[in-house]
């Protein structure tokens, strides 16, 4: 694998090896920004926090208002939130390079839906409750969701094409959200508290959650982020990819089981959220065009803040009580999807 | 030329097909008959035939009339005519724009009658008429939203079911947004809008679906004809004496106005209008209109469905869910099928 990964990089750096033009900016911004929905996630919710409980709360652990403590509260949220979206974006962005199909999201192909389908199945018939035992679920479900997936969307002619793609994921998502309400209805009284494994929802994050989670995501995060710059070769094509020296099905199986490690664990602990992989990978590619070494990393970012603002977003929509995320993301990225398959060329569907 | 034999023999196959034609829509009406019944007769307590008829011809019978006219007749009725109304609506979208994909229900447009039905009775506390309006005007909304949106140019309708599945994406969140706000997470509610359900189905709620499908189930089968003749193509209409802008316009409001009441009432059954075209086609065969057999197909589907939900497991389960079980499988099926033989 290295010495497929150097030769590509090797290609790479001859024709590219200066780091994209507005590279810095970008990294500004996104710094920015990120501080920014760090502080509105800390401050925004169902009870506003004036600046100083903000500066009590985080800082000054002897001080013991009631302010500061809802800060307190808030800062695990945050920052599981925060981890989700990176998560997400990551995955998100994988996706994309690993179909090579630009609307391919954890969410629109499915895979959110299986792994979501596997906890609950888990909760109901074999009793599962802790978050550890979620995540293997839904790792579960979101490998064999993915695969199917895939599977009927290149079928026939042309392979894995964007539409057949989108669609064998909305015809599995579909027919996995009825059986995932026919589960849970039954047993409401125990679902309600997890409500959010049909829509989405970043509420339940405590430390012990960010725990579980941090060891997927840093898997999931080294696999994509080596892989990128063979990923870029595989842009051009199998054959390209193959004469650049690279093993075209072993690279796809390792980026495939980054993006299933790190969407399957964020969906096991915050269920389904949508289209955060879509929106993130298309802002930093918008910004600093299509090479991957820039684009998988900076998703992780991108898709960090994307999620953290629109948990913000439901919390006001939703005041007093809120508005799961799942929701507000899929009303922020569907316009997305329609735009990209706007600019779609007709052959190319 | 064709001569003597090769018109005998158009003719038989022409025969052959009415008569089968005539066979399966027969059968589907007996089917959707005896459904309709057992709707009626089944529930908490099983009533004997005789009984729920006296109390059909309206005599007074102690605890059976108030079950056969409070609750079962009202279901039975709302759940014959919108499925009959999802089912010839769907085929009419499904037909006229050459793709079994492109039903309503898969390209957004039950979404968006069903998003406005939910902010006219949750938002803004109306009901009756102003329902109605609002769903069937947010439903042609969205029709023109996907056409202005998957318009390019070339059209495909690819990015038509693309487009459309954007759009659905987007409602649903609004959807979700509304139930939050307005019936505060009421389970019930929630499943009503997002899947369809004919809980609840009341009397009084029935004029303006019935009244829709009297008027615009009749145009769409008259246009029957037509409708074939479009699916050959735009020139092909043209040359055979269509006047292939108005009659389209014409099938798309009558389909949507039926798609708007029916979702209205009994929020978006899954996959009753996706589901109804095709399997029509199936047992009709091709060469003739299927939007009568289409119409049946979409009351089996929705009264069966309405009957295993009911009866079949220790829970109730609304209508919506027991169609999206079934119907999803279908539409992967279809899918490896079209993948197959390369027709995406």
């Amino acid at each position: 694998m290295s010495s497929s990964t150097d030769s590509a990089n090797s290609i790479n750096y001859r024709f590219n090896s200066f780091a994209p033009r507005n590279f810095t900016l970008v990294l500004v911004i996104c710094g920015v920004l990120l501080f920014v929905c760090v502080l509105a996630s800390l401050a925004f919710g169902s009870r506003l926090v004036s600046w100083n409980e903000l500066i009590d709360g985080l800082f000054h652990s002897n001080t013991d208002s009631y302010g500061a403590n809802v800060v307190r509260k808030r800062v695990s949220r945050t920052v599981f939130s925060l981890f989700c979206g990176a998560a997400l974006g990551v995955s998100g962005a994988l996706m994309q390079a690993v179909t090579r199909n630009p609307i391919a999201d954890p969410s629109i192909l499915g895979v959110n839906t299986g792994a979501s389908l596997f906890v609950v199945s888990g909760i109901a018939f074999f009793n599962i409750s802790t978050a550890n035992q979620f995540i293997w679920f839904a790792l579960a479900g979101a490998a064999i969701t993915a695969v199917f997936v895939f599977g009927i969307g290149s079928m026939g002619r042309g392979g894995a094409t964007p539409l057949k793609l989108v669609l064998a994921g909305a015809a599995t998502s579909a027919a996995l959200s009825s059986l995932v309400t026919a589960i849970m209805l039954p047993r409401s009284y125990v679902m309600d508290q997890f409500r959010f494994w049909q829509v989405g929802s970043v509420g339940s994050g405590s430390w012990d959650s960010i725990i579980t989670f941090l060891p997927f995501l840093i898997i999931g995060m080294l696999l994509g982020i080596f892989s990128a710059s063979a990923l870029n070769a595989l842009a051009l094509g199998d054959e390209m990819a193959t004469v650049l020296g690279i093993k075209t099905s072993m690279l796809r199986l390792i980026a495939a089981v980054a993006a299933v490690l790190l969407c399957g664990a964020t969906t096991a602990l915050a269920g389904p959220i949508g289209f955060i992989g879509l929106l993130s990978a298309h802002a930093i590619r918008l910004m600093l065009g299509p090479d991957l070494r820039y684009i998988i990393p900076l998703s992780a970012i991108s898709g960090a803040i994307i999620l953290t603002i629109s948990d913000v977003i439901g919390r006001l929509l939703g005041s007093p009580g809120e508005l799961e995320v799942g929701v507000v993301t899929a009303f922020i990225g569907a316009p997305l999807l329609i735009i990209l398959a706007m600019k779609l060329k007709v052959r190319s569907l | 030329m064709i001569n003597n034999n090769s018109v005998k023999f158009i003719m038989a196959g022409r025969r052959k097909r009415r008569r089968r034609w005539i066979l399966v829509t027969g059968l589907l009406a007996g089917l959707a008959f005896i459904l309709c019944w057992t709707m009626l007769l089944l529930g908490n307590t099983i009533y004997p035939v005789n009984e729920v008829i006296r109390v059909l011809l309206g005599e007074e019978l102690n605890g059976v009339s108030f079950a056969v006219n409070t609750i079962r007749l009202p279901r039975m009725l709302t759940g014959l005519l919108a499925g009959f109304a999802f089912g010839i609506a769907g085929n009419t979208f499904q037909t006229m724009l050459r793709n079994p994909l492109a039903s309503p229900d898969v390209i957004g447009i039950t979404a968006g009658s069903s998003a406005a039905a939910v902010f006219c009775i949750l938002i803004l506390h109306t009901s009756g008429a102003v329902v109605s309006i609002a769903s069937v005007i947010a439903g042609l909304a969205t029709v023109l939203l996907i056409y202005i949106f998957s318009r390019g140019r070339t059209f495909s309708i690819g990015r038509l079911i693309l487009v459309g599945i954007g759009i659905q994406a987007m409602l649903n969140a609004l959807i979700s947004y509304l139930l939050l706000v307005g019936a505060q997470q009421d389970i019930p509610a929630a499943l009503r809008w997002l899947s369809g359900s004919l809980n609840g189905s009341q009397m009084h709620e029935l004029p303006p679906l019935s009244v829709t499908v009297l008027i615009f189930a009749p145009i769409i089968i008259m246009l029957g004809k037509h409708l074939s003749m479009l699916e050959l193509g735009e020139q092909m209409a043209t040359s055979l004496g269509i006047n292939t802008d108005k009659t389209r316009i014409l099938l798309i409001v009558s389909a949507v106005t039926m798609i708007a009441l029916a979702t209205a009432t009994t929020g978006p059954i899954a996959f009753v209008a996706f589901l109804s075209g095709p399997i029509a086609k199936r047992l009709v065969g091709v060469g003739l209109s299927n939007a009568i057999p289409a119409g049946l197909v979409g009351v089996n589907l929705v009264l069966a469905g309405d009957l295993i939900g009911q009866f079949a497991f220790d829970v109730r389960y609304p209508v919506g869910i027991i169609t999206g079980i079934l119907g999803a499988p279908y539409l992967l099926f279809l899918l490896i099928r079209m993948n197959r033989k390369g027709d995406l």
